[in-house]
């Protein structure tokens, strides 16, 4: 083979291997990608029973009810709809009431949210940021949801910078 | 003082890494020994200062001394000490220190051990390393400086965030770190020989025993990571495609990549501009990494940091470094000597694939953990790209890699024989077929694709054990004259065995956790039993303990199988006061490979507690894998080879001649 052919065919091999990439990721990219919507949103979109999104928002105050065998229900609000919530599971450690909540999972025929997942975050006083920008573009945001550590804590307003 | 000293101390180092960073240059110009040996005074101060400078921090820590932001916000006196410690790199300000640290270090090595480099590569390499080190150190001192005093002391902390409390954060982030930041020494190589305009087989040799360090970091960190993630999130889940992680597997594959491209060019002198390229990327994807993390664009897990400024001045750096490095690619590479041809299946050939494939995958990944965030920036609307992205596309492309992986070694350099490979990979073909077949119908009616998998599995570990006994003769020479051959063998040839062979372990770990695993939820009372894969587990009670600084409930299980008693498991729920924040340590036993995890939930009214127990087959072979890898990159590192000095190159005399 002359040097040529050989690059040609390494060219040829790797736009080969590129293209089936290219195949895979587009493929992927129409099956498996889930949409963030809220409440509100869920209410203006009409979304139909059966369709995956993640359901983001504040868990509401005494919404919260356990039920036989590891069964919640909530309700998430977002300050303009709210959205009643069904799970069978364990919550994560940082799931409260009055704090942000991302769950996923789809509609079933009743209107109620089915989760089979609710993202659990490191930290206490990490709001979801989806869930914060959500909040603020309905202008529903209260600072002290999110309220990083030193922002809420006075002693380090003193901060020699 | 001890604060004003550290930020001092970097300070100091900020202007070490300015000098270093254009003097060197400067002198290499000239042609001026003494100018270009500044680099290395330089080089090894720095690492003196930021050392100091780290040293500070951990004091600082360590003497809970609540009058630095850094520590009230992260600290607590009654926390352990170990805690203490690793709570220095478990905030956003202390773990860019330890970056720039691990930075300097590498700095400091190649100053000291470059001997053998030729005076104006190591010149021009040191000054690389300190063009990222000055940035970082600017990022540090203007947007994230640890060392700020608070006005008013308070007289307690406010804790390190518990789920970071944990002996696996002492060891991830370091690790981490240095396969990161190590590939900065591919990096500053491959700028320095762009600069130069000059590159040879030399180079490589340089260049394969540093990525190989920060590649066995990579990969034991990664690895570490992902364990910890399995016992403390409490969900028993080791990977979770989460940017973050994504952020640590992409450097993995394009250093993986580098790594044998790096051996190409080492032994023939072929995919010289690839290599260049492939440094440049590896670290690139290391520093987009470090922002995707840092600047806390993701809504991820890990997202400490929340600052806009400090996202937008890591951001900058990135733009500088990629683009810049890549345009002086785009301009100086062609002017680097192509060399070496080879037959299209041959060992070159082979490891053209192993990178093609590798690359490809990481783009893939890529796309993944990028695209929601594109997305969101141009349309403002909110996607996320989960585990089944990756699934569908990033293992269809490991599936041809795995399943070349035996074929590479058996090849020829410059031209193999791919029948012959075939050939002498019968062996290892019929394990695995017979492998393939004792799990299907041992699951018969089950799962259809895992016993391919592990069939593919065992043919990785079965091929990479052909290549050595190939190699040694086994069976067809007497055994002693095998043993002397197996003993004669290059370090690096049971590198590659064990690297190759840890790929299969990991993978029939993966398969095993992900389709038999089985599960067991509920709400248990005391004397309640669940049955989950054979055991018998009875929670005998609940109760109450203080910890140093929490409170937990300690369930204890008695675990059982046909009757006999086999162990005790206690999983807790710990309370943290400070944070009011509440932790689940999982508690796990182990039988072999496999694992019994037991994890807790909520209490309710009636006194029932809400377990997740969970039995996965074979799950520790999936760090089992990694680890056996990072022995194999270790064997190599000790190869004899490596470790004699690289043999000057043709030209070592073309300073003397005159300027081009």
């Amino acid at each position: 083979m002359t040097r040529k052919q050989r690059r040609l065919t390494l060219i040829g091999c790797a736009l080969v291997v590129l293209a089936i990439a290219a195949g895979l990721v587009l493929n992927a990219l129409r099956d498996s990608i889930v949409f963030f919507s809220t409440p509100s949103m869920v209410a203006e979109k009409h979304l139909g029973p059966g369709k995956r999104f993640r359901l983001g928002g504040l868990v509401e105050q005494g919404s919260l009810k356990r039920g036989d065998n590891l069964a919640v229900t909530f309700t998430v609000d977002d300050g303009g709809a709210t959205l009643p919530v069904a799970y069978k599971g364990i919550l994560p450690d940082l799931f409260r009431e009055g704090q942000g909540v991302v769950a996923e999972g789809a509609l079933d025929a009743s209107g109620v949210f089915r989760a089979d997942t609710v993202l659990a975050k490191h930290d206490e006083t990490y709001m979801p940021k989806d869930v914060a920008d959500a909040l603020k573009k309905q202008g529903h945001w209260k600072d002290d949801y999110g309220a990083k550590p030193s922002a809420s804590a006075a002693p380090t307003q003193g901060a020699v910078r | 003082m001890i604060a004003e000293s550290g930020h001092y101390a970097l300070v100091l180092a900020l202007g070490l890494a300015l000098i270093q960073s254009i003097v060197p240059i400067v002198g290499a110009r000239w042609r001026d020994a003494a100018l270009m040996n500044v680099a290395r005074s330089t080089a090894l101060a720095q690492l003196l200062f930021v050392a100091a400078s780290f040293a500070a921090l951990v004091t600082l820590h360590v003497t809970s001394d609540f009058s630095v932001a850094n520590v009230y916000e992260n600290s607590h006196s009654l926390k352990p000490l170990l805690y203490k410690i690793t709570g220095v790199w478990g905030n956003h300000e202390g773990s860019m220190l330890l970056w720039v640290s691990i930075l300097a270090l590498f700095g400091g090595l190649v100053a000291a051990f470059g001997n053998n480099l030729p005076l104006s590569l190591r010149a021009h390499v040191l000054a690389v390393q300190a063009w990222v080190a000055s940035a970082f150190y600017l990022f540090i001192l203007i947007t994230s400086n640890p060392f700020l005093r608070i006005a008013n002391p308070p007289l307690e902390g406010r804790d390190l965030n518990p789920v970071l409390q944990d002996i696996g954060l002492a060891v991830h982030p370091p690790m981490l770190y240095l396969g990161y930041v190590g590939f900065s020494i591919s990096f500053s190589f491959a700028v320095a020989a762009l600069l130069e305009g000059r590159i040879d087989a030399a180079w490589a040799r340089w260049v394969r025993p540093w990525t190989l360090m920060a590649w066995i970091f990579l990969t034991l960190g990664i690895a570490m990571g992902s364990y910890w993630a399995y016992y403390e999130l409490g969900w028993g889940g080791w990977w979770f495609w989460d940017p973050v992680e994504n952020a640590s597997l992409m450097p993995w594959l394009a250093g993986t990549a580098l790594l044998h491209s790096a051996l190409v060019m080492e032994k023939r002198n072929a995919l010289k501009v690839w290599t260049v390229l492939l440094s440049i990327l590896t670290f690139s994807l290391s520093l987009l990494g470090t922002f995707l993390v840092r600047s806390g664009v993701l809504t991820s897990v890990h997202a400490f940091a929340t600052d806009p400024t400090r996202g937008v001045f890591i951001l900058l750096i990135l733009f500088v470094f990629i683009g810049g490095s890549l345009s002086l690619y785009a301009w100086r590479a062609p002017a680097l000597k192509q060399g070496g041809l080879f037959a299209p299946i041959s060992r070159e050939g082979a490891l053209v694939l192993n990178n093609l494939l590798l690359t490809t995958a990481c783009a893939t990944v890529f796309i993944g953990t990028l695209y929601p965030l594109a997305l969101e920036v141009l349309t403002g609307e909110k996607i996320s790209v989960g585990a089944p992205f990756f699934n569908f596309t990033f293992a269809p492309l490991f599936v041809p890699l795995l399943l070349a992986v035996p074929f590479g070694p058996l090849l020829a350099w410059k031209r193999g024989d791919l029948l012959g490979a075939a050939q002498r990979l019968m062996v290892a073909g019929i394990v695995a077929l017979v492998a393939m077949a004792l799990v299907l119908a041992w699951t018969y009616g089950g799962a259809t694709l895992a016993p391919l998998a592990i069939g593919l599995a065992v043919f990785v570990i079965m091929g990479a054990l052909c290549d050595l006994a190939e190699r040694i003769a086994l069976f067809r020479i007497p055994l002693s004259l095998s043993l002397r051959r197996a003993r004669g063998l290059p370090r690096a040839t049971w590198g590659t065995a064990f690297a190759h062979a840890g790929l299969g372990v990991a993978l029939i770990g993966i398969v095993c956790e992900t389709t038999w695993n089985s599960e067991y939820i509920g709400a248990m009372k005391p004397d309640d039993v669940a049955r989950v894969a054979g055991y018998q587990l009875r929670l005998d009670g609940l109760n109450p303990r203080q910890g140093p600084n929490f409170r937990e409930m300690v369930a204890q299980f008695t675990v059982t199988r046909d009757g006999e008693k086999v162990s005790v498991m206690t999983p807790s729920k710990r309370n943290f006061t400070t944070r009011g924040a509440s932790t689940t340590e999982a508690a796990l036993m182990t039988r072999g490979a496999s694992q019994l995890y037991i994890s807790l939930g909520d209490t309710s009214a009636d006194g029932a507690i809400a377990v997740r127990i969970y039995h996965k087959p074979l799950v520790l072979m999936i760090w089992w894998g990694p680890v056996l890898m990072a022995f194999g990159g270790m064997l190599s590192l000790s190869d004899r080879r490596l470790r004699v000095g690289a043999p000057k190159p043709a030209k070592a005399a073309r300073a003397l001649q005159a300027a081009e």
